[in-house]
């Protein structure tokens, strides 16, 4: 019998996920466009989006990914955001580069505190990431050099004369102070879209495999000859260097620091948290959906304090009793549309099998 | 400069607070496996009802608290079979999550009852008395809040060793299907747990708010010292706890004594030591 | 009306069905047996019946009441025990812990208490505080065994009590059967061992892949019979 045998294939890409990235490269040529077109305050709140976002993808890669649940990361945050102004007011660096020296210094902090908190399991993982962040704090807050307790500001001329703030002032007719945001804000779309290429690349990857096998059943995984440890490692210390690197960026922004701001367990955890579990955790999508959720929230409720929080709070707490993969889940779960595709799909095969057979997915 | 001897004292009698932070979180994680990270936050929480009840009703802060153990232990109850016992499984997120998410919940909702002013909880003349032993001033509440701490542990260990319910909780902690079939129900054995830890929490907040001022926002560092405690003295052991409770006391203390700004984060360190040297705490119990 | 019946039973683990429409009584006094190789369907079988595995209400029928569908700790009120597969003894717990644990859910006064359990294995008394995962595989059987005991129940459920001991401590333990016909319960034996399972039962039922094909006295079922029954083709 003559069977023709074409080979089988694994693929990821859908129909959605193509049309997707067309639609992505155009939005992103057009938010690169964006300061020439929208006010300043917008630029800074697009800016806080995408920072936002970042911080969020890169706590879903290490909760909802590696199984690695922290409520520590303000530890990298706070980190980087210090060792930025460590560069710049003690190195005389330019911001620019101080805040690449930044996620280097928050990858390298990463390596004892790694090493400290991956004695413990679970919860106490979670609280141990904890206390790291509370110890960063404390130690930080009593470095005199940079303002102790009370914080200090970046010097008047570092962000004004930052690499690219007088060319770009002089390219769209701004002030150099003003220009410096716009820098700051490509610099955070350029981080954004690295930071999710990344992720996306890494998942795709023969890594990204291991990884969600990992998350589902580490002695499992472990038998058929995944390095748990290595891998779960490497995620921590990238993350931490991202992260680190955000935290700079966001504070070049803000030009003023202090201990207690730098290493809010609120504004770098919490709503970090909530934008991953509203938006969807385990997923790519759903962080970015969790960001624009809390964008749009913020701007209606901001002048509510506490009652803002504690109703996120809240909605945090239905979202994960309820409905756990969030609010991209549920649309994914109806339509099983992905625009990051990770699921992988058998194709191709002997002509005499027309069945597709698809994989278990990720999330 | 306060002698060696006094800083010891000191540090073991701050270590009962600790201790008492600890022994519900400690309860609650040795049956079900749950950390609560809104333990802090519920310990702060019942601090402000015992004030409430002090304020409005005119009553003695131990009175006071004496009405609000059973109304923690009711919350506790609810929370525990409506919220908690839904997130319980082989996901470690949910509980996380969702506690996590209590405790912004908490924060915010005392932030706007009771704003973020700082309070005490007042008991007269008890605040400054103290004893004189030796070479030693002891202050009396923080003696009476040692002595609790001792009490509630030896209480605790009689309901676990001496009574039914105390069986029901090991045997439900060890192998929650069997112990159906002896007739357990397993979410109301963990309501029960938290409710009872609840109790211990409202202990505990009556000494907090009577040693110090209190606001909305503590609760956070209150869970941390109490995990702490836990991991230094060794899972499964409640007197284990004590002793961590101590070894921060000590070490904060200490710490104190040296650099007032240096306090917490000699604590800290020294349980970052612990747990370098000696990985699963100093006195871990033999099961499991 | 037989005091436990199951009608039309049918269990599944997701996919998989493990249970298809299994019949089987229980009369009020009798011990009966349910003799099949290793995923028969045997424990599946114990497992609906204790409320472990939740089933469809009116499939499972005890003193006329359906209780298909309650979960264990309500069974078990009602006077169902069982020694589940493995013995299970709680390690926290010391020997009489896990036998005074026996009755947690059902209080009832009987012919079965600490004194007359340590009557019938005296070895329990001696390690009355030793942990119980301390003893030996047929020790830890027989506190099983006194564990369901104490709550004095109307139905006894012996999931594969044989499992992993010696001939001779096996010997032992069936040695207490009379004692416990003698105080009127209704006894179920889920075994391997068929020999062990014949001489204590007044019927026996064979299962294999979730189906009943067989049952009847011992002395009425021929060996031909139970060997085509248990492994499905004549040798």
């Amino acid at each position: 019998m003559d069977i023709t045998a074409t080979a089988w294939r694994v693929e990821s890409r859908t129909r959605a996920s193509n049309m997707f990235s067309i639609v992505a490269a155009i939005l992103t040529l057009l938010a690169l466009a964006a300061p020439l077109f929208i006010s300043r305050g917008a630029v800074q709140n697009l800016f806080f989006i995408l920072t936002m976002l970042v911080l969020a993808q890169c706590w879903n890669l290490l909760a909802g990914y590696a199984g690695l649940v922290s409520v520590g990361q303000q530890a990298f945050v706070g980190f980087g955001a210090y060792a930025m102004f460590a560069g710049v007011i003690l190195l005389r660096l330019d911001p620019i580069a101080a805040i690449l020296f930044s996620g280097l210094a928050a990858a390298l902090l990463a390596i004892p505190t790694g090493y400290f908190i991956f004695r413990l399991q679970g919860a106490y993982f979670a609280i141990g990431s904890w206390v790291v962040a509370e110890i960063a704090r404390l130690a930080l807050a009593q470095w005199k050099p940079l303002g102790g307790g009370t914080g200090t500001s970046l010097p008047g001329g570092a962000v004004r004369d930052m690499w690219g703030a007088a060319a770009v002032g002089k390219l769209l007719g701004m002030r150099p102070v003003q220009a410096a945001d716009v820098v700051c804000y490509w610099l955070a779309l350029a981080l954004a879209v690295a930071t999710i290429g990344f992720i996306y690349w890494l998942l795709r990857s023969r890594q990204g495999l291991a990884l969600a096998a990992v998350r589902d059943n580490q002695e499992t995984a472990r038998s058929v000859g995944v390095d748990a440890r290595r891998l779960k490692t490497f995620v921590y210390l990238a993350t931490a260097f991202v992260t680190g690197l955000v935290g700079a960026l966001i504070y070049v922004q803000k030009a003023r620091i202090s201990p207690d701001a730098a290493f809010s367990v609120v504004d770098w955890t919490a709503y970090v948290i909530f934008v991953v579990v509203i938006g969807g955790i385990g997923t790519i999508e759903g962080p970015i959906l969790g960001v624009i959720v809390l964008f749009l929230l913020r701007d209606t409720f901001a002048d509510y304090g506490s009652w803002y929080l504690l109703a996120l709070g809240l909605i945090g707490i239905a979202v994960m009793l309820f409905a756990p993969r969030g609010l991209w889940g549920l649309f994914a779960d109806r339509t099983g549309i992905q625009f990051f595709p990770i699921r992988r799909t058998l194709r191709g095969g002997p002509e005499c099998a027309t069945k597709t057979i698809e994989g278990a997915t990720h999330g | 400069m306060t002698s060696l001897i006094d800083v010891v004292v000191q540090g073991v009698l701050l270590g009962g607070l600790y201790a008492l932070f600890a022994a519900g979180l400690s309860l609650v994680f040795g049956i079900m496996r749950l950390v609560n990270l809104a333990h802090g936050d519920l310990i702060v929480l019942a601090a402000f009802l015992i004030l409430a009840l002090v304020t409005k009703l005119g009553l003695n802060p131990f009175v006071a608290a004496l009405v609000a153990a059973p109304i923690m232990f009711a919350l506790g109850w609810v929370l525990q079979s409506q919220v908690l016992n839904r997130t319980l499984g082989p996901d470690i997120l949910p509980p996380l999550l969702v506690t996590f998410g209590l405790s912004i919940v908490i924060q915010n909702g005392l932030l706007e009852s009771f704003s973020a002013d700082s309070r005490r909880i007042s008991t007269g003349s008890l605040e400054t008395a103290s004893l004189t032993l030796g070479s030693v001033d002891i202050g009396v509440m923080p003696l009476l809040t040692f002595l609790s701490a001792v009490a509630v542990i030896v209480g605790l260990n009689q309901l676990f060793y001496r009574t039914a319910l105390g069986r029901a909780f090991r045997a439900t902690s060890d192998d929650r299907v069997t112990a159906g079939l002896m007739g357990i129900r397993p979410d109301r054995i963990f309501a029960t747990a938290t409710g009872i830890a609840m109790v211990v929490v409202t202990i505990a907040a009556l000494y907090l708010g009577a040693r110090a001022n209190f606001d909305p926002t503590i609760g956070p560092a209150r869970l941390i010292y109490a995990f702490e405690a836990v991991i230094i003295g060794g899972l499964g052991s409640l007197w284990g706890t004590l002793a961590g409770g101590v070894v921060i006391g000590v070490a904060q203390t200490a710490g104190a004594a040296v650099n007032p700004e240096w306090q917490i984060l000699a604590g800290h360190l020294a349980f970052v030591l612990v747990l370098l040297l000696r990985p699963r705490g100093l006195f871990p119990s033999a099961v499991n | 009306m037989a005091l436990l019946e199951t009608r039309g039973l049918t269990a599944r683990y997701g996919d998989f069905q493990a249970l298809f429409g299994v019949e089987m009584a229980l009369e009020a006094g009798e011990t009966i047996a349910i003799v099949g190789a290793n995923g028969a369907g045997k424990t599946t079988l114990m497992r609906s019946i204790s409320g472990v595995l939740k089933n469809e209400a009116s499939q499972i029928v005890f003193d006329g009441e359906p209780i298909g569908a309650l979960a264990a700790p309500d069974v078990m009120a009602r006077g169902i025990a069982m020694t589940p597969e493995g013995r299970k003894l709680f390690p926290s717990l010391s020997v009489e812990e896990n036998l005074l644990i026996g009755k947690y859910g059902r209080a009832v006064d009987g012919p079965w208490s600490l004194e007359t359990i340590y009557g019938l294995f005296p070895i329990l008394r001696e390690r009355r505080n030793s942990p119980g995962t301390a003893l030996s595989g047929g020790q830890q059987q027989m506190v099983a065994i006194g564990r369901a005991l104490m709550s004095n129940p109307r139905v006894l459920l012996f999931d594969e009590i044989s499992l992993g001991l010696a001939p001779v401590i096996i010997r032992d333990i069936y040695a207490i059967f009379p004692r416990i016909r003698e105080t009127g319960s209704s006894v179920v034996i889920v075994e391997q061992d068929i020999g062990q399972a014949m001489k204590v039962a007044d019927r026996l039922y064979c299962m294999m892949e979730g189906r009943i094909t067989l049952s009847g006295a011992p002395a009425s079922l021929t060996r031909e019979a139970i060997h085509a029954a248990y492994f499905g083709a004549t040798a």
